[in-house]
């Protein structure tokens, strides 16, 4: 297990009596660790959302041709429905040793595996959105002259928004969450310290770690959440 | 293995791995560890049933509680279950000791288990019985059943398809944080995995990782057989089956 440790410097010698964090008090929060090691949980959490953000480019830049072509091809849409299952089936800890031979011991291995169900859960949602779009709004649009693409940017994506929002924030969350078991290639972000803390028995640390992680999931889904209000305002003041 | 030629090599190394038979007999190999991390998810999945099951029906039949049971999916996606077994392993109680046929760290393993398994079959339950047609509903009570009769005779069968999508949804979560107990030195064909990568023998790693992602898809492959057996309620084909996969939207881990 050393090597997963690389990232995480050793514990720190305990300098001024025991503290809330020393192996004799173990405590599960300590404001004092929080203050002491902030650099080390500033570069985790900054690691960690830039894991995430960039799987979830990654997730979002393929997913979006592959919804269009799906919807072009309804066999395709099947194959691409099943892929993307069987890929969602397979563990977070199986996924990433099986894209290693690939990419290495590197953050891309990360990247790219959590990139990967982000995509089986953006794909899906992005086909449930544009199914939403009301035909006869389509219809419209194409008696009025809109052609293909300025009627896919300019009606149909803007109407399929809420659903497709609804697809990245469930995508945003659970990769979050995953980011952590990418400390098994020692990029796991807030991971990194959680198994650190587990294999020191270090209860401040791996505490501090979760709760980041579970407030980053929040802040981003805030932030999805205003995004979309920002993009949608002919949906306000109506019920959801 | 930065170099072309090194990874060919690991391709060739995990094909050795796999095909030499005293990797997967003995203790603490593949077939031992692969009984193990079954017997978890086996385990942990009915108690899942048990306990979540029977009260997302009700709820779902009375009507109430519906804000809990479909943010409690929420919820659990939010949650890393790296982090929920570590606090596990942590604590004085469970903590990491062996537990009986379920290895080291195995209660804790079990408590996760659970944990995660319970949000997608409560969410899929309760909207299940929830989303049965007003109308059938209503001309049941016209038909002058009772309450349970209702629900043993109507709502039970017609929700029985998205009650099955919970179940496998479910299961493919057991399977995937029962391989993450590895992280916390727990059960499982994930400690070889984690063994591998921690001691730089990839083959290993990989080599278990080809096992853990097969025998989920067999398991997948073998839920979604059991669920078109079970689902024998004859109807026409709708355009939304295939949203019937989960209402609780995928939970990944």
């Amino acid at each position: 297990m050393t090597l997963l440790v690389g990232a995480v410097p050793g514990a720190a010698p305990e300098t001024d009596g025991p503290s809330c964090y020393s192996a004799l008090v173990n405590e599960w929060w300590c404001a004092q660790y929080v203050q002491d090691r902030q650099d080390e949980i500033v570069d985790a959490t900054v690691q960690h959302l830039g894991i995430t953000v960039a799987a979830l480019l990654f997730g979002v830049v393929i997913a979006f041709p592959l919804a269009l072509l799906a919807r072009r091809l309804p066999r395709l849409e099947s194959t691409i429905l099943g892929v993307s299952t069987g890929i969602y089936t397979i563990p977070s800890l199986a996924l990433l040793p099986l894209m290693v031979p690939f990419t290495g011991l590197t953050a891309t291995t990360v990247v790219i595996g959590l990139g990967l169900y982000a995509l089986t859960v953006l794909v899906r949602a992005m086909l449930d959105a544009f199914r939403s779009v009301p035909d006869d709004v389509v219809e419209s649009a194409t008696g009025l002259g809109y052609a293909p693409t300025r009627l896919l940017f300019k009606i149909e994506l803007p109407l399929a928004l809420p659903v497709l929002m609804a697809g990245l924030r469930v995508a945003t969350v659970s990769t979050v969450a995953l980011v952590t078991v990418g400390t098994l290639v020692a990029y796991g972000g807030l991971g990194n310290l959680i198994s650190h803390g587990v294999q020191r028995d270090f209860r401040a640390e791996l505490v501090t770690a979760g709760v980041l992680c579970v407030l980053l999931a929040l802040l981003l889904d805030v932030l999805l959440v205003a995004l979309q209000w920002l993009l949608t305002p002919w949906t306000r003041g109506l019920p959801t | 293995m930065d170099e072309g030629a090194a990874d060919v090599n690991l391709f060739q190394l995990t094909w050795e791995y796999l095909t030499t038979g005293s990797n997967w007999t003995g203790n603490g190999g593949l077939l031992d560890r692969l009984g193990e991390q079954l017997l978890l998810t086996v385990t942990a999945l009915l108690v899942a049933m048990v306990v979540g099951l029977p009260i997302a029906l009700w709820l779902g039949h009375i009507g109430k509680g519906g804000f809990l049971a479909i943010n409690i999916s929420n919820i659990g996606r939010a949650i890393p279950t790296f982090a929920l077994l570590a606090v596990l392993v942590t604590a004085d109680w469970p903590g990491s000791g062996e537990f009986g046929p379920y290895g080291r760290a195995g209660l804790a393993t079990l408590i996760a288990l659970v944990l995660f398994a319970l949000p997608p079959l409560i969410t899929n339950a309760y909207v299940a019985v929830r989303e049965v047609p007003d109308d059938i509903k209503e001309a049941a009570i016209g038909m002058g059943m009772s309450g349970s009769q209702r629900f043993w005779r109507v709502e039970l069968p017609l929700a029985m398809p998205l009650v099955m999508s919970g179940i496998r949804l479910a299961l493919v979560q057991v399977w995937a944080t029962a391989t993450i107990a590895a992280l916390v030195a727990g059960p499982g064909v994930g400690r070889i995995i984690v063994d591998g990568f921690a001691r730089n023998l990839y083959s290993q790693g990989i080599a278990a990782a080809v096992v853990v992602a097969l025998a989920a898809l067999v398991l997948e492959i073998g839920a979604a057989t059991a669920q078109r057996a079970v689902d024998r309620v004859p109807r026409e084909p709708r355009r939304t089956e295939r949203r019937a996969l989960s209402a609780a939207g995928p939970t990944l881990s």
